[in-house]
């Protein structure tokens, strides 16, 4: 794997002069090396990991198992892309099983995402069905537990 | 009247380990950077805890046979078979102990007789001269240098050899050093150990954390496994220091000798320890690669800044400790690492708590996150420049 995108992956946060003395690298070596990733289409952005439960941000989400019918034409992509535009849906990926697509969406209330799945997603052409489950509390959240982390204060700073 | 007259001679005699009157200092710095630390930063790999956990709950708080669980040695001997190339009955040639520290302990007092000389090689771990002394032996250092890598020279182990030796401890790869001892090296040794009739104590808790090459146990050396007592553990490359679990493999007579000595101080090792260590034999081996790689990537960015920063710093073999040398600030290793602590706020441990052969080095655990470690370095380079920049004034107006 590209090592400065090794590094980042680990998730401790550092700025590129500290990521240039980690890898041994230039920091002008390291800002192109994200730029790269960046035009590859490899890196897709940067966005802080927030803990749900924490209530920085007030919202509401859901998983949607949504049917469809594949088109003649661009099978399931085209219809997946169309509903992938929508600003509520934060992820969206073609399932294997009893149903096609499986959305991640958020919105600021509940009455807006059952808006946006009543009045936008199932009026498209195409979708069969939804079924709309709302998140009701996070224990994980992409890697990160949301438990205090061990207690160190018991290890001792110098050991043998 | 002092209660100290009651206190046994030999105890009273014993030093103090270096690394406790240096803790004490340090734990009154809650701010300070420590990479004093002699354990991983990790936290035991979660599907080990779980087996802990599960284990608890079905109500397994029971003393265990003597030697550990019979299933748990099953796996060890597995383990050691596949990985070290020795194999062991699990009957009569393994048991479980309370970490390698007891191991050892045990294994010395099984072996020594009053005034019985044991060979071992140092800068070593903390509690070798002293457990040899607890046991009644006496301890024969023999110095490795910075110029070997810290690995043990054979020669210099035959000349420090004197009547009366009988146990040779080897501990590779090393704490502090990170020296590690290669196929050549260990057969030399291994020709000495047989050519002397001595007993090979090898305490191998860093096996799995080597770097570069291959990792070789002497007991896999021809000729060697009748006279070696392979000790091993799960603290380091598993990160289960808290645990408390090691083992010991050898010979039949020399397992039952020890055993005599296990049963009737410790019993036996704290069975949700000995579930927990299973577990991590069966499962545990990505959660050690994924470690390892980490260790090794913070090893070779740790020595790249020390030695920018002006200390001599070699390229540790195994384990996760640096050694450099503090030679370059011109001061002796207790007083760098009190100036350190006080100036920098970095707590790192001198050489010589590890045997007077480490005077003029400290070690610095690499066990820490970049963010530490970058500070820590930072840190180190700025004292060192002060004390090289003084130091050359000084010399300039000596000379003038």
């Amino acid at each position: 794997m590209n090592p400065v995108l090794d590094l980042l992956l680990q998730g401790e946060r550092l700025s590129t002069e500290q990521m240039a003395q980690v890898l041994g690298l230039s920091e002008v070596a390291i800002e192109a090396a994200l730029k790269q990733l960046q035009a590859e289409g490899k890196l897709l952005g940067w966005r802080p990991v927030l803990n749900p439960e924490a209530g920085e941000e007030t919202i509401v989400r859901a998983v949607i198992e949504v049917k469809i019918s594949p088109e003649r034409e661009g099978g399931f992509d085209k219809l997946a892309l169309r509903i992938s535009r929508f600003d509520e849906v934060e992820s969206c990926h073609l399932m294997s099983g009893s149903y096609d697509l499986l959305l991640f969406c958020s919105g600021k209330s509940l009455r807006a995402v059952a808006t946006f799945v009543s009045e936008r997603l199932s009026t498209i052409d195409g979708v069969l069905s939804t079924a709309t489950h709302f998140l009701l509390r996070t224990y994980k959240e992409q890697g990160y537990l949301l438990v205090a982390n061990p207690d160190v204060a018991d290890k001792p700073a110098v050991s043998p | 009247m002092s209660a100290k007259r009651f206190i046994a001679n030999h105890v009273v005699d014993l030093p103090r380990s270096g690394i406790r009157d240096f803790f004490a200092i340090v734990s009154q710095m809650p701010q300070a950077v420590s990479l004093g630390i002699g354990e991983p930063d990790f936290v035991t790999p979660w599907h080990i805890r779980e087996a802990a956990i599960y284990a608890l709950e079905k109500g397994k708080t029971s003393y265990t046979d003597n030697r550990g669980l019979i299933r748990l040695r099953q796996e060890i001997s597995r383990y050691v078979e596949s990985d070290f190339g020795v194999s062991y009955r699990p009957d009569t040639e393994i048991l479980v102990a309370v970490g390698v520290s007891e191991a050892l302990d045990i294994a010395l007092r099984a072996l020594i007789n009053p005034g019985d000389k044991v060979l071992y090689h140092e800068p070593c771990y903390v509690s070798y001269s002293p457990s040899i002394l607890l046991a009644h032996g006496i301890p024969v250092g023999v110095p490795t240098l910075a110029k070997d890598q810290f690995a043990l020279d054979p020669a210099a182990l035959e000349a420090a050899w004197e009547p009366g030796c009988k146990i040779l401890l080897l501990n590779f790869p090393t704490n502090p050093t990170g020296g590690v001892a290669n196929r050549k090296v260990l057969e030399r040794i291994a020709h000495f150990a047989q050519e002397k009739d001595l007993l090979v104590i090898s305490d191998e808790i860093y096996a799995e954390l080597t770097f570069d090459g291959e990792h070789v146990s002497i007991a896999s050396l021809p000729g060697m496994r009748d006279r070696t007592l392979f000790l091993h553990g799960f603290s380091k490359a598993f990160a289960m220091t808290g645990f408390r679990i090691g083992y010991g493999c050898g010979p039949a007579e020399l397992i039952e000798a020890m055993m005599k000595v296990h049963q009737y101080s410790m019993m036996c090792a704290p069975i949700l320890s000995q579930e927990a260590a299973i577990e991590a034999l069966r499962n545990g081996r990505p959660a050690v690669a994924r470690m390892k790689e980490q260790y090794h990537k913070r090893r070779d960015f740790i020595v790249r800044r020390f030695n920018e920063a002006g200390l001599d710093c070699h390229t540790p073999q195994g384990s996760f400790y640096t050694f450099p040398s503090v030679a370059t600030s011109g001061l002796k290793s207790l007083d760098f690492c009190h100036r350190l602590l006080k100036e920098e706020e970095v707590a790192i441990v001198p050489g010589t708590a590890f045997g007077p052969s480490g005077e003029g080095f400290v070690r610095a655990s690499f066990s820490m996150s970049y963010e530490n470690l970058i500070k820590a370095a930072d840190r180190i380079e700025r004292m060192v420049g002060r004390l090289v920049d003084s130091g050359a004034t000084a010399a300039v107006n000596n000379a003038s």
